[in-house]
């Protein structure tokens, strides 16, 4: 297992390999920390499946295997996902959760139908399609590598340079919209980067688990601070952190797909900051209640006593 | 400035083709405390969102200073209700309060040293600069809505929307946001807020909004929070109506 490790990390291949799971995992985290916050932790899922199928005609168009044109048909299925939420929501009773339930699963259904159509098909097997179900990292040709960490570094500038506007727009989207800034352009370009998250996320994390890469790091790195711009900085490197495990573990152990271990990694960061974060872990909390338990037992001692002997006479 | 500091004629709104104001017109003279009454579902909060934008309306006009709305932004502070947003979001008070300054930096720019002064200026002035470095989420409700009404200021507004910024807090805070509001009043400026207590409005407002779906009427506090206006606007629901409009100002 070591000499498969130091094999990996010589081979130049793999180093590429990394980095690129390295940048997915940092643009993740920091635009995830946004979808977290806005509460749309669940449109990021629904997002990733409904992505299948439009990755699916894009191939069955087309006949080849371009990242390009599968980011454009996961990019169009998105947005008819989005529009059939908002749709359902507004010309009926039913509310956002139950919505997305529906829109998600029903295009996830397509999507495999669709999947199973192209395995069939004579150029099914080349497609490699199979692997954007769970993700396979090391499957990834060199310049799916490179769009890859490509697009994740503009996801991180644009989270950059517009931070103070994301941040007012996911924090007071009234307010912001009385200031005059542009919501409505802003909470598309926000809904729009986290389809582009996801759709690059996909070869290496696969449909089914990309959403939490999105939102786990995030919810991680809540636990640690109270600072938007640390939270987002800490949702990265955990998002980094993850990728990197997950396509480490997932390459060197004999073809575990990527998704799954990238998801554990991260969930493991999860578990490991619920419980030890300062002020906001499980372990701080306790200790605190602790404390006042023993404070309050201290100087009411004597009232507790008192109460307890009325009570007592009280039932006699 | 020219003109009214607002001018809304024929303001028709709907949720879902119900309506909710029937073509409301009304001017607002400048530097006085205004005061928007009416029951549940008057459409209160209604009318301060689509005068601001926030919710389309199906007709009617809105001006500001003789302007179209979407111009005059700059000069127009807001103070939402409380509970619009999550006060677990990973902020601390001083940075909510440079929030208010966003609107003059423009797109890109960071907010620097003078939007973090101005910002502890007006969170001294609403008496919270000891909390400047608390997270949000440990304030109480009180100081919750004081830090709102320092995000306005930092606005540095001609004309405020504020909506129930009485509610859920307690006399202390009460006392210093009216005290501010007369300080604003005091600098020419115009502020509109949207009330529940009818017990105060002769105390705290120069001039009231009668709001019951459509205008029943607008003035001077004196001239129009009358018992008759009272009852067409709340209808005969509460008994004590005719008492909030005879007690005379300033006994409470």
């Amino acid at each position: 297992m070591l000499a498969d490790l130091i094999r990996w990390f010589t081979d130049p291949n793999m180093q590429w390999i990394l980095a690129g799971s390295l940048l997915l995992g940092l643009g993740s985290g920091v635009i995830g920390s946004f979808t977290f916050l806005r509460k749309q932790s669940l449109l990021g899922d629904a997002l990733a499946h409904a992505a299948l199928p439009g990755i699916c005609i894009a191939f069955m168009l087309s006949g080849v295997k371009s990242v390009g044109l599968f980011m454009l048909g996961a990019i169009i299925a998105g947005m008819l996902a989005t529009f059939g939420i908002s749709a359902i929501t507004r010309y009926s009773r039913i509310k956002q959760d139950a919505a997305l339930g529906i829109v998600l699963s029903v295009f996830f259904g397509i999507g495999i139908v669709l999947l199973t159509k192209i395995q069939h098909s004579g150029n099914g097997n080349q497609s490699g399609l199979d692997k954007y179900m769970f993700g396979q990292a090391a499957s990834m040709m060199l310049s799916d590598v490179y769009m890859m960490g490509a697009v994740s570094v503009l996801l991180i500038v644009v989270c950059a340079l517009l931070f103070k506007e994301f941040k007012l727009v996911s924090f007071d989207p009234g307010f912001a919209r009385g200031m005059g800034l542009k919501v409505a352009f802003l909470e598309q370009l926000l809904l729009l980067m986290t389809v582009i998250a996801v759709v690059v996320g996909i070869q290496a994390v696969g449909v089914v688990l990309v959403a939490a890469l999105l939102i786990t790091p995030a919810v991680a790195a809540r636990y640690w601070t109270d600072a938007l711009g640390l939270m987002v900085v800490l949702a990265g490197v955990f998002g980094a952190l993850s990728g990197v495990t997950g396509t480490l573990i997932s390459s060197t152990l004999s073809n575990l797909p990527t998704g799954p271990v990238t998801v554990l990694a991260a969930t493991a960061l999860f578990f490991v900051s619920a419980v030890f974060a300062p002020n906001r872990g499980l372990l701080a909390k306790w200790l605190r209640h602790l404390r006042s338990r023993s404070e309050v037992q201290k100087y009411a001692g004597r009232a507790v006593v008192h109460q307890s002997q009325t009570v007592e006479r009280g039932t006699e | 400035m020219k003109g009214y500091p607002l001018e809304v004629s024929h303001l028709t709104v709907a949720y879902q083709k119900k309506p909710v104001l029937r073509s409301v017109s009304f001017q607002i003279p400048e530097g006085k405390l205004i005061g928007v009454l009416g029951p549940n579902g008057a459409g209160k909060s209604t009318l301060l969102k689509a005068v601001l934008g926030l919710i389309p309306a199906l007709d009617g006009e809105v001006r500001i200073y003789d302007r179209p709305y979407r111009e005059q932004r700059k000069i127009i502070g807001y103070v939402p209700q409380r509970e619009s947003v999550d006060w677990d979001f990973p902020t601390n008070a001083l940075d909510v309060v440079m929030m208010g300054r966003y609107g003059h930096l423009g797109w890109f720019r960071r907010p620097g040293t003078k939007e973090r002064q101005i910002a502890m200026e007006c969170l001294a002035k609403v008496g919270m600069a000891d909390f400047a470095g608390r997270q949000i989420s440990q304030l109480s409700g009180g100081q919750q809505q004081r830090v709102f009404l320092a995000r306005a200021l930092a606005q540095n507004a001609q004309l405020y929307f504020m909506d129930e910024p009485f509610s859920g807090v307690d006399a202390t805070t009460e006392k210093a946001i009216i005290n501010l509001l007369h300080e604003l009043k005091e600098q020419g400026k115009t502020v509109l807020v949207v009330h529940h207590d009818l017990s105060t409005v002769k105390e705290y407002f120069d001039h009231v909004l009668l709001l019951n779906g459509e205008l029943v009427a607008a003035g001077p506090t004196e001239e129009t929070f009358t018992p008759a206006n009272l009852h067409s606007t709340y209808g005969g629901r509460i008994a004590m109506l005719a008492d909030f409009a005879t007690v005379p100002s300033g006994t409470v």
